[in-house]
């Protein structure tokens, strides 16, 4: 429950409003994390905020994207390299990278979700996660919003990446439409396939309608749900949703465990 | 080389439509390829077709004064593009631009209205494919208007 204190190598910009800090893992049990995992951060003076940790497991260094948008994430976004920070964690539970073994993987990706899902791309590049065939939708409002976008045509020859935007100007030879219309399309065996869904509550409603009218079942998909979390353990009850702990119980969730809750409004 | 009808059979849009049907409406139809950037429709020009995308992307898009063409959506293989040819006044509504060499069958918008007057059994089962579509356009287009990528208040950070 004591942070670590973490010095920043690297400090990104991947939009206006949204960068990546990388920082060294110290070694020991508690560096690892499993892809879907979050770590506290704490920007000294301001307080500690909830990050999914965006990097590859298998590397040095922990990796997280932010969105700024508010006291904390502020204070982060003003740090640079050499700048410290302090770090606990890894909290929570991942993605079930083991139910996507032989089967055909959607990974289903909103705005800032991408980077909660980017450890799975790695561990698939890495050969740690063997699907029968991976399929990466990712939406963004604009393409100016997209993250990782010097990674993404890498990602296209490795496996099947559809992007499409909302809105676009003329430069933009992508799709222009929202997420759910191409997910409608996708070739896929509705019994053979689990489901990665994680980005704005809204949109991963839309796609999980998507997904069930295709005939994928509950238990095949898993999504990552955010509150506001604030011990990370499961003690202060911030983040408490219905009978679960988002912090504790999740982020990552199966959707069959809780779609009753899902289905309630201003939960 | 295959025929309008069996073109017709192997796209989505007629799937399970009986053959007698398929033939019918393959009377209205030709095979048509648009190089890139030449327009498949004009925005209030008449519609006397729809298209049935077999290959390649078009861009749906209106053209905004001072700032050019807008993109709103993008249609890919399978997809299908155009209604205005159902209603008065059978103009189009929006521009479609090919952004890659488009193969499409375009159906004769006159030919089958004419086709769908003799025969309600056939009309209805085209309106409800067109039905289907409009209403999963109607649905994007209400997704796009929500902005489900935009910025919301803080939940896992304090508030400013």
């Amino acid at each position: 429950m004591i942070p670590r204190c973490l010095r920043i190598e690297e400090r990104r910009e991947e939009t206006p409003d949204t960068f990546t800090l990388k920082f060294s893992r110290e070694p020991g049990p508690a560096a690892d994390f499993a892809p879907g995992q979050f770590n506290m951060l704490y920007a000294f003076g301001a307080g500690e905020v909830a990050i999914s940790v965006s990097g590859s497991a298998a590397a040095d260094s922990l990796v997280h994207t932010i969105r700024s948008h508010g006291l904390v994430t502020r204070a982060l976004k003003r740090l640079r390299a050499g700048d410290y920070l302090g770090v606990r964690g890894p909290f929570g539970r991942g993605w079930p990278l083991q139910k996507a073994r032989g089967k055909t993987l959607l990974v289903i990706a909103g705005g800032l979700g991408l980077a909660p899902l980017r450890p799975v791309v790695y561990s698939l590049l890495e050969g740690k996660l063997r699907p029968a065939s991976m399929q990466l939708f990712y939406g963004a409002r604009r393409p100016q919003e997209m993250l990782y976008r010097s990674e993404l045509d890498g990602w296209s020859r490795s496996f099947d990446l559809v992007t499409t935007v909302d809105h676009a100007a003329g430069d933009w030879s992508g799709r222009v439409g929202v997420i759910t219309e191409p997910l409608k399309s996708a070739p896929l065996q509705s019994d053979q396939t689990v489901a990665f869904v994680c980005g704005p509550e809204i949109m991963m409603r839309f796609c999980i309608q998507v997904l069930l009218g295709r005939g994928l079942a509950p238990a095949d998909i898993y999504l990552s749900m955010e509150r506001n979390m604030k011990c990370a353990v499961g003690l202060c009850g911030h983040c408490q949703w219905g009978p679960n702990f988002v912090c504790k119980d999740g982020p990552v969730f199966c959707y069959a465990d809780i779609q009753h809750w899902f289905g309630i409004r201003a939960l | 080389m295959k025929t309008i009808a069996g073109l017709l059979r192997e796209h989505p849009f007629f799937r399970d439509l009986n053959a007698a049907d398929i033939e019918l409406i393959g009377g209205c139809g030709a095979n048509t390829v648009y190089p890139v950037g030449e327009h498949l429709a004009r925005e209030n020009a008449p519609a006397d077709h729809f298209f049935l995308i077999r290959s390649g992307r078009v861009a749906v898009e209106t053209y905004l004064p001072e700032r050019g063409p807008l993109c709103l959506q993008t249609l890919h293989d399978g997809d299908i593009f155009g209604w205005s040819w159902l209603f008065p006044p059978y103009l189009w509504t929006f521009d479609a631009r090919a952004l890659d060499e488009v193969h499409a069958i375009r159906l004769d918008g006159k030919c089958l209205r004419e086709k769908c007057e003799r025969d309600p059994r056939l009309g209805f089962q085209l309106m409800k494919r067109f039905a289907r579509i409009m209403t999963e356009r109607l649905q994007a287009a209400r997704i796009q208007l929500l902005d489900i990528y935009g910025q919301r208040p803080p939940l896992l950070d304090d508030a400013p």
